[in-house]
């Protein structure tokens, strides 16, 4: 019986202590959390994580009519829908253009990549503080003040809102290094073949090369690149929250929504039923999203 | 290819390595506790205090040295950084959070959810010594939930010799504010310093006292359901609007680097700022209340104070108020000491700040002077949702010029319904 169960030559025994650790791990700090996190959006659970009183769905209705809620997903919808093709499309043509410099291409490609080994926090600051403070000695207002315009308060400024430019160059600054080192390893699998026969067809190297050639054959980079750059901005925070958080919380514009989940549940306010909540709408979107994008990049189907 | 076998299989040796590994890190989680070494001192374990970090130099030994004076039991003190609410607020959950701890409130929530122990009986002979606007958001249903450290409250700076060159009279009303800080701008120097939101977040209900409103009423309501309101946020609005205040400075209005530097004019700024000012600008200053606005406007500051409380969850509750009254309602001299050797805070015992000599003249004495005139606490029923909702409706009128009356009306239903909620 013991050895039916541990398999043979005990696989069963070795399978179980070299998974059951990271099983355990995820169980205990994944499914558990997760778990308990849907059972407390149905309570009210203020200031505690065995609360007693059930609630229903009325933590949902809470969230879901709370104007800040809706709004922090508007806030998601635009930086998403200007930071993604932003990062894909600078990430692509500093790929192009490294893969087709004849020497210092290393360097050129450590260069860019290195921005992605710096924290968020780090960068969120630097941007903040040094160069788009909002008084006459910032840099951006130094480079404003030469061709004589007045300083601008960049991210105290609500019309125009001049916070985007700040939260969209330093993403920028940050993550497309690291795509472009992804574009790169896919270029690089291009067979050189095809770039030949092209060139004996008659295409012209440049704009009809990359169009029929190169685009079509990153696609399954451009589609990995895509989704992670969109589930990248879902989970905006770190430079949302260093940027315009001050001691007294943070202003009621451009807030995506762990931020504002983050004041909700975690801030003095504690109220872990309504985070909860919003927390688990916020992973329906997700999913919704991620199963979509599946669909309409046909990832997983078999290439014909 | 052939191996010499020794006594010790390769697979062996992973496993046992595995084994250890995991043991390890269990062993790791488990004594994790937040607790000191939890030795058999003769008081048995020793109780747990939390500070938050203080910017000052020596506080974290004073506290230590206070502790250590403490005979009856050991007491372990944690110098807390990073965002300090949120860990007590966190740990207040668990079974090893602090005994004794510190903190702004305690909130209403930690209150009302029993997770800490009403001090009552522990502060009861000293009470009316202690001073009222403090004390009251420490209180709840007559009982009193934490024991005031010390008070800190924030006022406005203006340079004397700037509003000397511009022609200004330190402002008395906020007409005036509005005025001063547009004569005072100039290209080098904004008017106005109200922190790089625009004043939403630092002032809160400030605008609100100082045209004669209350956040909460005595019986509960909402006390800013008035024209007056509006009035006084159009004309911060107006001062955002003619360019008049600082704003995205390299330091928030907390530090007063702006108005050394001579970045602004004026600022507004905590009594904390006192020292470092002191020092850089001589004498070339001065202190005001945020003036009045309207017919029955008043002259207002916000006060606070850090107070000490007892969780609920603690294992020796009465050990730990024992500890708290021997430290926070009879030591006074330790209390003298915190508030004025380190930082520039005043005593919440009104008999400590009457006798301190650092706050008998000059901007010092003003300071004490608006706290006891003219200071306002937000009061314990103001939840953390009707600050955010407050905030979040000072930043659109203000920066975004949005209708006040509106956005009053909207936050008059927000606090209104968290009212009812927290009153039920």
């Amino acid at each position: 019986m013991l050895t039916r169960l541990l398999g043979p030559q005990r696989r069963y025994l070795w399978f179980w202590i070299f998974t059951g650790p990271f099983v355990i791990g995820l169980v205990v700090f994944s499914y558990v959390p997760l778990l308990w996190s849907i059972t407390l959006s149905f309570f009210d659970a203020r200031n505690t994580v065995t609360p007693t009183h059930f609630l229903g769905f009325a933590n949902y209705a809470r969230v879901l009519t709370d104007a800040d809620f809706i709004q922090s997903l508007g806030t998601f919808a635009l930086f998403a829908v200007v930071v993604v093709p932003a990062t894909y499309a600078l990430s692509l043509s500093l790929a192009l253009l490294v893969s087709q410099l004849g020497w210092g291409r290393a360097f050129f490609r450590s260069v860019f990549f290195l921005p992605t080994a710096c924290s968020y926090v780090v960068a969120a600051l630097i941007w903040k503080m040094s160069i788009f403070n909002g008084v006459r000695f910032g840099l951006a207002n130094t480079v404003l003040h030469w061709f004589g315009a007045g300083p601008v308060a960049w991210l105290s400024t609500t019309q125009p809102p001049w916070y985007w430019l700040v939260i969209i160059t330093v993403r920028l600054w940050l993550q497309a290094g690291f795509y472009l080192v992804l574009f790169l390893a896919g270029l690089q699998r291009i067979p050189a073949t095809l770039y030949e026969a092209a060139a004996v067809d008659g295409a012209q190297p440049g704009w009809q090369t990359f169009r029929y050639i190169t685009f079509p054959q990153l696609r399954t980079t451009s589609v990995a690149v895509v989704l992670l750059l969109v589930i990248n901005a879902f989970q905006a925070f770190d430079e949302f929250y260093n940027l315009l958080s001050s001691s007294r919380g943070y202003p009621p514009y451009a807030r995506p929504p762990l931020v504002y989940l983050y004041y909700v549940a975690l801030g003095q306010g504690q109220d872990l039923g309504v985070g909860s909540a919003g927390a688990v709408v916020l992973a329906l979107i997700i999913a919704a999203a991620t199963v979509m994008q599946t669909r309409w990049f046909g990832l997983g189907r078999k290439e014909p | 290819m052939s191996v010499p076998r020794s006594g010790l299989s390769r697979r062996r040796l992973l496993a046992a390595g595995g084994g250890l590994a995991v043991g390890a890190v269990l062993a790791a989680c488990g004594s994790n506790t937040g607790r000191g070494g939890g030795d058999a001192s003769p008081g048995g374990m020793a109780l747990s205090q939390w500070y938050h970090q203080y910017g000052e130099p020596g506080v974290e030994q004073a506290v230590r040295r206070y502790a250590g004076a403490y005979g009856k039991t050991r007491v372990d003190v944690q110098w807390r950084p990073g965002d300090y609410d949120q860990q007590t607020a966190a740990a207040l959950l668990t079974d090893s959070g602090p005994d004794v701890f510190e903190s702004p409130g305690p909130t209403l929530d930690q209150i009302q959810g029993g997770q800490v122990v009403d001090l009552t009986d522990v502060i009861s002979g000293a009470q009316p010594d202690f001073n009222p606007t403090v004390l009251g958001p420490k209180t709840y249903q007559g009982k009193v939930y934490g024991i005031p450290q010390t008070i800190d409250m924030q006022m406005l700076y203006y340079r004397k010799s700037l509003l000397a060159k511009a022609g200004v009279q330190p402002p008395s009303t906020l007409d005036e504010l509005v005025a001063a800080a547009r004569a005072l701008t100039t290209d080098e120097t904004k008017g106005l310093f109200l922190g790089n939101d625009g004043g939403a977040g630092v002032l809160g209900g400030v605008p609100l006292w100082a045209a004669g409103l209350e956040l909460v009423t005595a019986d509960g309501a909402v006390g800013f359901d008035d024209p007056a309101a509006a009035t006084a946020l159009g004309k911060l609005h107006t001062v955002y609007a003619e360019k008049s205040l600082l704003l995205g400075a390299p330091s928030d209005w907390s530090d007063p680097a702006a108005f050394i530097q001579g970045l602004t004019a004026m600022q507004w700024t905590g009594l904390w700022a006192l020292p470092q000012i002191t020092t850089a600008l001589g004498d070339d200053f001065g202190v005001l209340p945020f003036p009045p606005d309207g017919p029955r406007g008043r002259p207002s500051v916000p006060v606070g104070a850090y107070a000490s409380s007892v969780s609920a969850r603690s294992k020796r509750i009465a050990e730990a108020k024992d500890y708290v009254k021997w430290l926070w309602v009879e030591r006074a001299d330790f209390q003298e000491d915190f508030a004025l050797s380190y930082g520039f805070h005043i005593p919440a015992r009104t008999s400590l700040a009457q006798r301190a000599a650092g706050l008998r003249s000059g901007p010092a004495a003003d300071a004490v002077r608006f706290t006891t005139e003219n200071g306002h606490a937000d009061p314990l029923l103001w939840t953390p949702r009707s600050r955010t909702a407050l905030q979040d409706t000072f930043s659109r009128i203000i920066k975004d010029g949005a209708d006040p009356s509106a956005q009053l009306a909207s936050l008059v239903s927000t606090v209104s319904a968290e009212l009812a909620r927290v009153r039920k």
